[in-house]
């Protein structure tokens, strides 16, 4: 694998910061809750980085760690995500909208 | 697969990502932000399986190992994880965020200690670093959300833990985490880092204890942000710019909400922060205990109501555990027929976390124009003849106003004490989650119906079908 520069790495790193700050920065008080549960089903991406070292594992104790935080990291992402549509699915608001319509746009 | 498109693949999935936390701020894109957030990690973790691996020091071309075992752990992961999500109470949510969060850093701890015994000697300092960055930070956020969990779920107490010379044992272990952390940067070597990895569990535990049960949700909110940034930080050890996309994104996100949070209960984050630096023994207070309070029967809490002209509720969390949204529509409902004027007060953090009660009585059905934010409510108090405080205590007490020093000063309440009369539905005398005497109970304006709320309003309900 080709490695990325530092400076590419500082770069996407800075400029990530900025996004973030600007996404969430006009959020309304109601919706502090489900944003950071969405927020921490974001974070559960480490499965990604879990599934590369487990690939790469190449002794058992390598393996055991990486196995395990496969599995974590799969709570974390699964889990958030569906916790985080549950709490939505109450905000729809209006009165009887068949369900799934929001989804399906 | 092509890297070219592997990597394309990666940076839609950063662009998901964004998408997500951008819908997520605002209502009416709310759902579909997180749908398209779990679309693109669904996609991320596909496309993962299908890397280019180049090869390996000696030029021989890498293949993929465990992949049996990788999909099993994710099947695992999948039972586990969907039906908590889905089987939990609304109630127990915040410490279900605070679980997941927890194992997310521990994921991140595991993968950089992973990487790191892979890399051996071959890693350079700033992988190192990186490493231990992740480490430190995974295991804090992993302890420390177990923590919260146990005091959100009252298996431990809500109240601050705080033991004498505390805050020399909690700078003893930051620097025991940052003096192995220095060791481990200049020797390499595995003792050392696992070291400080006990080290920096140890420290997660001694973060939260101190921290009172009001202020939990920051501190959830304060750990969601640094995993975000353990996940960066693998992110640069992995040279997955995807990772470190997606966890800067959130340790950004997370770092502004995190202070929009404490805003909004009128926290100072520092106070929360270094609580464990500055923390007190909390002495007892046992000198209002004996004054008399003036308790009625539902009859009476039916009479009040029946002759207002306007009437505010403001429910709270002892509403949420006897699962008494519906009762408390109908009782709504029935003031509303009788052309009594009703509205509901909530407070930005009346539940256990910032927005939690609006999810719950959303639940219920309860009508959206009928929810009235704290800044709105607050100035009809006046005009308002009768509040009804249903299983509510701290987002109503006097005290965030008048008694400097105490837990929850600062924090913006619903100013019910301007009204002409209070009625308090409450299981016992018990204190609210912060802890703290409620000066109004003993108030002469107050009357107050002991019981669990949905009994108590069931009967409420039915002496006012019988005036």
């Amino acid at each position: 694998m080709t490695s990325i520069s530092s400076m590419a790495i500082l770069t996407i790193f800075a400029l990530s910061i900025f996004v973030g700050f600007e996404v969430v920065s006009k959020v309304s008080t109601t919706l502090h809750t489900p944003l950071m549960s969405g927020a921490n089903a974001i974070h559960g991406i480490i499965l990604v980085g879990a599934i590369m070292v487990a690939d790469g594992a190449t002794n058992t104790l390598e393996t055991t760690l990486a196995i395990l935080a496969v599995l974590l990291a799969t709570i974390n992402m699964v889990g958030g995500f569906v916790v985080t549509d549950r709490m939505l699915e109450m905000f729809k608001g209006k009165p009887k909208t068949p369900k799934n319509q929001e989804a399906g746009k | 697969m092509n890297k070219n498109i592997y990597e394309l693949l990666g940076l839609a999935v950063a662009l998901s990502f964004i998408l997500a936390l951008k819908g997520l701020s605002a209502p009416k894109t709310a759902r579909r932000g997180n749908l398209i957030g779990a679309a693109g990690a669904s996609l991320a973790t596909i496309v993962v399986f299908f890397a280019p691996l180049g090869h390996d020091s000696t030029g021989v071309a890498k293949s993929h190992h465990n992949t049996i075992l990788i999909l099993a752990a994710i099947a695992i992961g999948v039972l586990v994880g969907v039906p908590a999500a889905r089987k939990i109470q609304m109630t127990q949510m915040p410490q279900l965020v605070a679980l997941f969060n927890g194992v997310g850093g521990g994921a991140a701890a595991l993968v950089a200690t992973a990487e790191y015994l892979n890399l051996g000697t071959g890693a350079s300092t700033a992988e190192v670093v990186a490493t231990v960055f992740t480490v430190i930070v995974g295991c804090t956020s992993f302890s420390g959300s177990v923590i919260t969990f146990l005091k959100l779920q009252e298996l431990m107490t809500t109240r601050p833990v705080v033991f004498p010379g505390g805050r020399f044992v909690i700078a003893a272990t930051l620097a025991g985490v940052l003096g192995t952390g220095a060791w481990t940067i200049s020797s390499g070597g595995n003792t050392p880092l696992l070291v400080m990895g006990g080290l920096a569990l140890l420290f997660g535990v001694l973060f939260v204890l101190p921290v009172g049960g009001a202020d939990v949700p920051i501190v959830i909110s304060l750990l969601n942000a640094f995993t975000g940034l353990t996940v960066a930080a693998s992110g640069y050890v992995l040279q997955s710019t995807l990772l470190i996309v997606a966890g800067t994104l959130v340790g950004a996100s997370g770092t502004i909400l995190t202070r929009k949070m404490a805003e909004a209960m009128g926290r100072s984050l520092f106070g929360t922060l270094f609580g464990a630096f500055t923390a007190k023994p909390q002495e007892a207070s046992g000198a209002a205990e004996t004054r008399s309070v003036k308790s009625g029967s539902p009859d009476d809490v039916a009479i009040l109501l029946n002759y207002a002209q306007r009437v505010v509720i403001v429910p709270g969390f002892g509403l949420a555990v006897a699962q008494a949204q519906h009762t408390v529509r109908e009782l709504a409902d029935m003031l509303t027929a009788k052309g009594i004027d009703v509205a509901y007060g909530i407070h930005p953090v009346a539940g256990r976390m910032p927005g939690h009660m609006n999810v719950l009585l959303a639940e219920a059905s309860v009508p959206y124009e009928q929810l009235v934010e704290m800044d709105e409510v607050n100035p009809t108090f006046p005009q308002t003849d009768v509040v009804l405080v249903v299983g509510a205590n701290d987002v109503v007490n006097p005290a965030a106003k008048t008694t400097p020093g105490c837990p929850i000063y600062g924090m913006p309440i619903l100013d019910v004490a301007e009204a002409g009369n209070v009625i308090f539905l409450k299981r016992s005398m018990r204190p609210g989650f912060a802890g703290i005497e409620n000066e109004l109970l003993y108030d002469a304006k107050t009357t107050l119906l002991f019981g669990d709320a949905k009994d108590s309003l069931t009967k409420v309900v039915s002496a006012l079908k019988a005036l």
